[in-house]
Order: C-alpha cells, then structure tokens, then sequence
C-alpha cells in the first residue's frame, strides 16, 4: 500500500466518524433548537432553526419543575449516598482482604452474588421493610437505600484493588504505634484513591439518573423530588406541551452533561476499569 | 478487654458490620420477604397474609401479560445484543485506527451513556412523534413518517433504536480497551504471514478481545432484562401494553394492580431467568477466552 492510498482510506474513515458523530448528535440538536421556540412553531416547523427565540419556556419549566429545590435534592442524594458507599465498602473489603477467615469469604461471595439481582425483583417487599423502618419520604431513608444497592459492586471492586496492595506498607504504620483503624485511614484508604474515583463515577451516573428507586421512596413528598422525578411530573401533568418539555429536558440533562464534559477521560477511564474488572 | 480475640471481633464488626446491616436490610432481607410473599396472595395494605401455595407460579403460565412481557423481553434482549455489539465492536475498530479527531468521537458516542433512562425516552418520544415526520416531509423518506409509536410493530423497533443508542458508546469503550490490549507483534505477525482486513479482524481480534465480548454481552443482557425507565417515558409498555418488559409487568402488577403476592412470584421467576442467562452466558463465553 502506498502512503498516498492510505491516508485516502483514512480520510474516509474520518468522514464517516463525522457522520457517525452528527446521528448521535441530532436528538440533541432537536431538543435544543425546540425549546426555544413557542408551541405553534414546534408543530409547524420543527426542523428548522427558531426564527425567535422564546426564552419563556425555561422560566416556565424553572417554577413547574422546582428546578433549584429538584437540583438540590439530586446533588445532596448523590453524594451523601456516594460518600457512604466509598467508606463502608472500602472498610469492608480491607477487613475481607487482610482477614480471609470462612466468614468473610462466605460474606464477600454474599455481596457479589448479590449483584445478579435486578432491581425490580425485590422491589416488592423492599418497599414494605422499608415503610416500617420509616425510612419512606426521606432523604435520609433513599440514602440508606443507596447504601444497601451500593455496597456490593463497590466491595468487589475494591477488594480486587486491595489485593494488590503489599502489605508492608501497613507494617510500617504498626511499626510507628497506629491502631488497625488509624493504618486504614491514614496509609491503606489514600492509596486507594483511583479505585474511589472508578467508584465515585460508576456511582454518580447510576444515582443521579436512577428514576424507579426515588419513585418508590419519595415521589409522593413534592418537595423531595429529584431531577427524574420532577420531570416525570411535569410529563405527566403537562402532557404534549412540548415548548415546556424541551425546556425542561435540556434543564434536565445539561448537570450531568457538563459534568461528562469537564470529567471526560477520567469518566471514560473510570468506566473501562470498573467493568473490565467486572 | 476481650484481649486479642475480642479486639478482632471488634475489627470485624467496625470494619464489614456497618456495609453488612445496609445490604441486609435493603437486599437480603427483602430478597427473602419476596420469596415468602410469592406463596400468599397479599395485595399490600391488608395485615392478614393468605398462604396459597404454589398458584401464583402456576397462574403466572397463563398470565396473558407476563407470558406477552416475557416474549417481548426476550426478543428485544436479543436483537438489541446483538445489534448493540456489532456496532459497538466496529466502532470500536474505527476509533482504533489513527483518526485526527479521535478524542472527539469517543466523547460523542460515549455521551447518550451519560443521560438517564427516563429523560432519554423523553427526548425520544419528541423525536419520534415530532421530529422524524418534519425529516418525513423535508426528505420524503417513508422511514421517517411511519407511526413509529403507535404500532406494535414500530413501536418495538423504537425502543430497540434507543437502547442501542444509549448502549452502543458505552460498550464501544470497553470494545476500545479489549482491542488495545492485544500485543502489536500479533498483529505484525498476522501480517508478515498474509493475513490483512477481515481475516486478520476474525482470526486474532475477535478471539484476543474475547474476555471483552464477556463483560460486553453479560452488560448488555443485563440491562435489557432490567430496561424499565426509558421504556416507561418512552411507550409506557404501548401501544397495547406491545412494549412491556418483565420489569414493567411487574411494576404494574404490585404497584396499579395491588397484587403483591402474584407480582412476587413474577420477581421471582424474573431473577432465576436473569440469572441463570447471564451465568450460561459468562459460561460459555469465558470458555472462548484465549491467551495472547
């Protein structure tokens, strides 16, 4: 092959990556461009660029969906319940790893055969535990719920990351007086900071988009609702206005847009080294 | 105290106990709750709990909306694997290849991945509904102005475009990482002994990203199984409830129909179906697995 063949082929190849690029990208184009633009013009004219721009669909889909009190109930959810998933996993698996007594090895093929199980198979009787633990419309209850959800991808994953850890470098803090929780901490829990981020972004997607878990537990108090659940209510009570939907849709999408974005080769990285280990 | 004994029970209990109670009570304990409820005919409110034996299990074969759910779900699953990986492994080979912008696309087909289920059926009941008959009557392309939710027909192949939509970056990536992993000599070597394009794809890519195929398949089996937000935004199960999964079947059997103890049952026998595909699935794969 000749070099000037080559890069013929490669261009090709280039062009048709565009293109690829440019399908992917075309239900955001459409969302965009329609949710400026007043209802008679999405009927009418749905294709083509807004010939004013109606900026009122945002105000209005701001004060329907709650958005600050929605934003705010996603974030605060997200990384409480992210924050506990990383702690009580990690602590779990260096105690699993460093003590692989029966119990532990029967306890960590509990937590990942655990994994198996969908969600909607213990749907059920998970919301009638959870109503006598009172932990129904409530923050804190969804966050506990996230807990018990988390915890089982998160223990594999850093358990397989501990493994490799030597363990001469836990001696060296016995050696200067730590106790077994001050070694966690202070050598064993920053060295495992690249799993934490691997675990941090596999649950942050998973979370901020979860709809059917927060649907269940706290759906019926408006004022705990998520970014999901506002805009499924503003579906559900504005049915086809679309100018109001396409503003709420891209109010909905562009948090965890932007994060993508400013995150982007560590989300992708992240992602590859969770499921490959998985 | 306890000495050494007692201060590693103690460990113990500080280190797994607190992680143990939340996976207790969230998954071990209503995993089992279900398993009891499936044998009762509770519908949820009432305090007294019927025992009925094994009839939820036996009406669930005539049940005509789980048997038309479970058909739907398996034949979705299966297209969608199918055409999800396909397009996700050439992707891959594309964005293998020294392309400029190569950075670029990855971002893009990863991005759909990064978006919600529920919103996401959202965005796509716009684009059926609204935006495929305007590119209907600016290209005149019959595709775009058929009734793309309002036939059973049609309606399946909407919900098969948007998970493939959303799936096909995210296994691309994983695709991505199988394929760079295999040594470059292999592939020299490959060439020196003739082989070039598709053979070369089929005879050392293919079996050298095997243990990608594994994690790709049993993710992308999973998630069909489990598709239940984007579905819900997307059709609601219809028209004619001809786009229920399992999932939703399920949903609306414990949740609108309050029939917590058939709706068991159907958990159930939905857990030991997902569970017992993808565990042949890994099986048989991992069988396949070779060693550079």
């Amino acid at each position: 092959m000749t070099d000037d063949k080559y890069s013929w082929r490669l261009l090709c190849l280039e062009l048709l990556a565009v293109a690829i690029a440019l399908v992917i990208l075309a239900p955001f184009y459409f969302v965009l461009i329609n949710s400026v633009k007043s209802f008679a013009a999405i009927l009418t004219e749905t294709a083509a660029w807004p010939r004013e721009f109606v900026w009122d669909n945002y105000l209005r889909a701001w004060d329907v969906m709650n958005y600050p009190v929605a934003f705010m109930n996603s974030l605060i959810i997200t990384v409480a319940a992210i924050t506990g998933i990383v702690i009580l996993a990690a602590m779990a698996a260096y105690r699993m790893v460093r003590h692989p007594s029966l119990l532990n090895k029967l306890l960590f093929s509990l937590f990942v055969s655990a994994m198996v199980i969908p969600f909607q198979s213990i749907m059920i009787p998970l919301m009638k535990v959870t109503s006598q633990l009172g932990m129904l419309n409530s923050r804190w209850g969804l966050v506990c719920a996230y807990f018990g959800f988390g915890v089982s991808l998160a223990i594999f994953l850093f358990h397989g990351f501990i493994k490799s850890v030597p363990r001469e470098i836990e001696e060296s803090g016995v050696v200067d007086g730590c106790s077994p929780y001050g070694v966690f901490w202070r050598i064993v829990f920053p060295l495992l900071q690249p799993m934490i981020a691997t675990v941090v972004i596999l649950n942050a997607l998973w979370i901020w988009n979860d709809f059917l878990l927060p649907f269940l537990m706290v759906n019926s108090s408006p004022s705990l609702r998520t970014i999901p659940l506002s805009t499924f209510a503003l579906f559900g009570e504005y049915t086809k206005q679309w100018d109001l939907a396409m503003a709420a849709l891209v109010m909905g999408v562009a948090p965890i847009i932007i994060f993508f974005l400013a995150l982007q080769r560590r989300i992708i990285e992240g992602i590859t080294a969770g499921s490959v280990k998985g | 105290m306890g000495g050494p004994k007692g201060n590693q029970w103690l460990q113990q209990l500080v280190f797994v106990g607190p992680a143990f109670i939340f996976f207790s009570i969230i998954v071990l304990i209503p995993f089992f709750f279900g398993i009891y409820y499936s044998f009762t005919s509770w519908n949820g409110i009432s305090t007294t709990v019927e025992w009925v034996g094994w009839d939820n299990f036996k009406r669930l074969f005539s049940d005509r909306h789980f048997v038309n759910a479970f058909l739907f779900t398996v034949k979705f699953m299966i297209v969608t694997v199918i055409i999800t990986n396909t397009i996700a492994f050439l992707l891959a080979l594309l964005l293998t290849r020294a392309l400029k912008l190569r950075n670029l696309y990855r971002t893009v087909y990863f991005l759909p991945n990064v978006i919600g289920g529920l919103l996401l059926g959202y965005i796509f009941q716009f684009i059926f509904t609204r935006g495929f008959p305007a590119l209907g009557e600016l290209t005149g392309i019959g595709l775009f102005q058929l009734p793309w939710l309002g036939t059973a027909g049609t309606g399946f192949w909407a919900v098969v475009i948007i998970s493939v939509w959303q799936m096909a970056g995210y296994m691309m990536v994983i695709y991505i990482a199988g394929i760079i992993s295999i040594p470059k000599e292999l592939l020299e070597a490959g060439k020196i002994d003739g082989a070039s394009g598709w053979s070369l794809i089929r005879r050392i890519v293919v079996p050298l990203v095997m243990p990608s195929v594994t994690v790709c398949l049993f993710l992308t089996i999973s998630n069909c199984f489990k598709a239940f937000d984007q579905i819900l935004s997307l059709t609601g199960g219809g028209p004619f409830k001809s786009t229920e999964t399992v999932a939703l079947d399920i949903y609306f059997e414990a949740f609108t129909r309050n029939h917590f103890g058939l709706g068991s049952a159907k958990a159930i026998v939905f857990f030991i179906i997902v569970a017992a595909v993808t565990m042949v699935q890994v099986a048989l794969t991992k069988r396949r697995e070779v060693e550079a």
